[in-house]
């Protein structure tokens, strides 16, 4: 072992020093990066390039994570709401009449038809509603159902939701939300937010280095569901009773026929008022949109018009003369940040349903500030004492475990921005732990080697035997770590993963170093200066 | 230059026979965790209680304490714990988790923020609600069992089973003992605690890892030697590596608790007594535990004695 082949040094050497130089970018500026990436000839692969760093966690620089979920019971009511609509559309068309009216169950609708015959023309029609849930597989569809149609003998007939249905329906509204939340979050003028799904109904929101989460809290938890109603009559029939905002929240009776919607909004700019100079917010429609408008305020001329957003009707005009441009005003009691927040969520659409935060984590620039500094001290007063320590139970082996430990932190860190790892406080601290830990590996075998010494052995056959032996013990001790560090990462969640992959890396970096660099620098010690017994 | 020697060469410290005092020990220490968990219980922080943490820092001069607890209990958000942590003014204000779901959770915040921040830096805000605080105590339950069921599998599988039950009783124990730990301090137990938990349980298997490799090792050497004194070789030949890696670590948790800053001194805490634990129980509570348990029995197969024998030579 202790015969050194000049290929296997000057390769391990190759691996260590570029695993280390990995870790190299991380002293550079983002903006120095970027310039290295697009200064660089095409043909150099991108990996080699100094431009991969470790991304810093919220918790280190700062920035607000956000959770968000999509309300279940929101999104079933409005399947509920949809389905009773197909089921009297249905009605209608078929001309069949009802006993009683339609009922709202919590799941889903019911309907009592006594004739049998109407029934038969019924339940076929009712039964198209029914979609195929999930991917067609080998085997066909999947055979689930977004709806279940039941007949019974007594003329009831019962459509429901299904669970298969409202799960599906949820993973294309988190989609959906995702899109939506992307454009409002863009809005907001933020650096590299991270947006992604998280479970089926959730939908994770980190931006860095925001000052005020306060507004994107507010943009986030808006559904933003903007629509144009007539103010109906008191005793119309098909209207919602929704509360006025300029009224002091009372309700007023609004027709449930939509005129116009959010969706055919294609800008909206927060502007004053230039009679009353009042905050407002201006918006153009799309053609259809115009064409829509048009027509309903030259029907509806002298009437009121209400505008709902989120089912509050924000103010309630009256129609002066018809509207045929395509673009209009929207006035209520607006502050001016209400109508700069208003005019970001009109531009980035309506969510698919309501999404509430369920957990909120924000830390300010200033303590991921501190808590870097001091990872850093810590790191170098916990190497400055380990290596100390080292070298005064060692000697020069302790020199030789401490150069194993530099190159090992410097192997985690230079991974860790291969792999465009996390860096969290707690990761901090995994890395001043596996200082600790770290050298170890170095103590088995130097423990090893003194007492095989000690039994007699020649100082070869000793430093063999140190390594041999202390091998096996290695490796069941970091695969005991390695499988609780595993157990750590699939379960932890944002900054204790960081700890895990930490931890992780810092046991197969160690193995390595501890076993490799070790041996090398020891049989080179050994060719140099020809010693007679363990310097220890 | 003369080397430090922590542990001097054939030491002949008899260890299992302290059991006697550890087992004791070790059970009162237990009976009175139990005892604190039911009756103080745990400090859980917001990550499993659910509600809302926030840490700010006065813009000039010392904050008024009293001021902001009487400010803060008058939000009508229930009792307000306000304390005052690390140096440079900084004070912590906790919320407990609002009836009415996850929207009523998000109006605390907003309060805190319209009242305090004229005059206050808002360093950290933490809001968790009642769904994902119960999923995140699932989640880490479900974390510790699943490694100890992981690690019980890998040592069945590289030693007997006498040696992994020996090394699971000593992880439990040490757990245990951290769990004590918390208690007895009530220093709060968060997603962090979990993280530290599962690197004791990690560095506490490590140590006994390390004494029943060599208890391995000598029970395939010396066929007849009685099983106490054996034990006690296990762990006196390995003394020394566990006297200088305990040290290592401790130095560099002992660095980490005075130069890691406040968010991440807790953990360091936890981390520095369970590693003195473990480096006690490896020694005085897994080890012995192999006395109740036939070791011997589980022989090894003739292959394996025939490959150790080849790399004897």
């Amino acid at each position: 072992m202790l015969r050194l082949q000049a290929r296997k040094v000057i390769l391990v050497l190759l691996v260590l020093v570029f695993g280390c130089g990995l870790a190299v970018p991380n002293l550079f500026s983002p903006e120095t990066r970027k310039a290295i990436e697009q200064g660089a000839p095409a043909w150099i692969p991108r990996f080699l390039l100094p431009i991969h760093a470790m991304t810093l966690g919220l918790d280190l620089q700062g920035g607000s994570h956000v959770l968000l979920e999509i309300d279940r019971a929101d999104l079933i009511r409005s399947q509920v709401t949809q389905l009773r609509d197909d089921v009297r559309r249905i009605l209608r068309e078929e001309r069949v009449g009802l006993q009683g009216g339609i009922g709202m169950t919590p799941r889903g609708v019911q309907l009592r038809v006594p004739e049998q015959a109407d029934r038969a023309k019924l339940m076929p029609k009712l039964r198209e509603l029914a979609q195929p849930i999930g991917t067609f597989g080998a085997f066909g569809p999947s055979g689930n159902q977004s709806i279940e149609v039941n007949e019974n003998p007594d003329g009831l007939i019962q459509l429901n939701v299904t669970e298969a249905g409202v799960n599906e329906r949820i993973r294309r509204a988190v989609e959906q939300a995702i899109e939506v939340i992307r454009r409002r979050v863009d809005q907001i003028g933020t650096t590299e937010p991270n947006i992604q799904r998280q479970g089926l109904d959730r939908v994770l929101v980190q931006v860095p280095g925001l000052q005020d989460p306060q507004q994107l809290k507010r943009i986030l938890g808006e559904t933003a569901k903007l629509q144009f109603r007539m103010v109906a009559d008191q005793n119309a029939t098909d209207v919602d009773m929704l509360p006025s905002q300029d009224q002091g929240g009372q309700p007023i009776p609004i027709s449930r026929q939509v005129i116009v919607e959010g969706e055919d909004l294609i800008d909206a700019q927060p502007a004053f008022d230039q009679r009353t100079s009042q905050p407002i917010v201006n918006f153009r429609f799309n053609i259809r949109g115009a064409q829509r408008f048009g027509q309903a305020t030259t029907e509806n001329l002298g009437r009121q018009l209400a505008i709902v957003l989120d089912n509050k009707v924000i103010s309630a005009p009256v129609i002066q003369s018809p509207i045929t441009g395509g673009s209009g005003q929207i006035s209520g009691n607006f502050t001016v940040q209400s109508v700069n927040d208003l005019a970001i969520l009109l531009r980035a659409g309506a969510l698919p349903a309501k999404m509430t935060i369920v957990e909120e984590r924000t830390v300010g620039p200033g303590l991921g500030q501190d808590s870097i500094q001091a990872g850093k001290m810590a790191t170098i007063i916990a190497t400055v004492l380990v290596i100390l320590y080292m070298i005064g139970n060692y000697g020069l082996f302790g020199i030789i475990a401490s150069i194993a430990l530099l190159v090992h932190v410097c192997l985690i860190l230079g991974l860790m921005s291969l792999l465009g790892a996390t860096m969290t406080l707690p990761g901090i601290a995994g890395i001043v732990l596996t200082i600790g830990t770290a050298v170890d590996s170095n103590v088995l075998i130097y423990e090893r080697m003194r007492e095989e010494s000690r039994m007699g052995r020649s100082l070869v056959s000793a430093l063999e035997a140190g390594f041999t032996r202390a091998f096996a013990t290695i490796i069941d001790s970091n695969v005991t770590m390695l499988i609780a560090a595993v157990a750590l990462f699939t379960l932890g969640s944002g900054p204790v993963r960081g700890f895990a992959v930490v931890f992780i890396l810092g046991i197969l970096t160690t193995v390595i170093t501890a076993v490799t660099l070790t041996r090398m620098l020891i049989a080179l010690w050994y060719r140099w200066a020809r010693p007679k017994a363990l310097p220890f | 230059m003369r080397l430090l020697r922590i542990v001097p060469d054939n030491t002949k410290f008899g260890i299992v026979h302290w059991r006697r005092l550890a087992y004791p020990f070790s059970a009162a220490y237990s009976v009175l965790v139990l005892a604190l968990f039911l009756t103080v219980g745990l400090n859980f922080g917001i990550d499993f209680r659910g509600g809302t943490l926030l840490e700010m820092q006065a813009k000039s001069g010392k904050p008024d304490i009293a001021q902001v607890r009487q400010t803060a209990n008058s939000f009508g958000f229930g009792e307000v714990e306000v304390q005052e942590f690390g140096s440079a003014g900084e004070l912590s204000m906790r919320f407990a988790l609002q009836p009415g779901g996850e929207i009523a959770q998000q109006g605390v915040v907003t309060k805190a923020r319209e009242t305090f921040s004229e005059a206050y830096e808002f360093r950290r805000v933490e809001t968790v609600g009642p769904r994902v605080s119960g999923e995140l105590v699932q989640a880490g339950t479900l974390g510790v069992v699943l490694a100890i069921i992981g690690v019980l599998v890998y040592l069945w599988f590289r030693f007997e089973m006498q040696l992994a039950i020996g090394a699971i009783v000593g992880t439990m124990h040490d757990i245990v003992l951290t769990l004590g730990f918390f208690l007895i301090t009530q220093l709060e137990f968060n997603l962090t605690s979990i993280a530290a938990i599962l690197t004791i349980v990690g560095y506490s298997l490590n140590e006994t890892v390390v004494v029943f490799d060599r208890t391995r090792e000598l029970l395939r050497r010396y066929k007849t030697m009685p099983i106490p004194e054996l034990l006690d070789l296990s762990v006196n030949t390995t003394l020394s590596r566990t006297a200088i890696t305990s040290t290592t670590t401790v130095l560099a948790l002992v660095a980490l608790v005075f130069f890691g800053g406040t968010a991440i001194e807790g953990f360091a805490l936890v981390m520095l007594f369970g590693v003195i634990v473990c480096t006690y129980s490896a020694m005085f509570v897994s080890t012995p535990v192999l006395l109740y348990l036939d070791v011997r029995a589980g022989r090894l197969d003739q292959n394996e004695e025939l490959a150790e024998a080849k790399a004897r030579v």
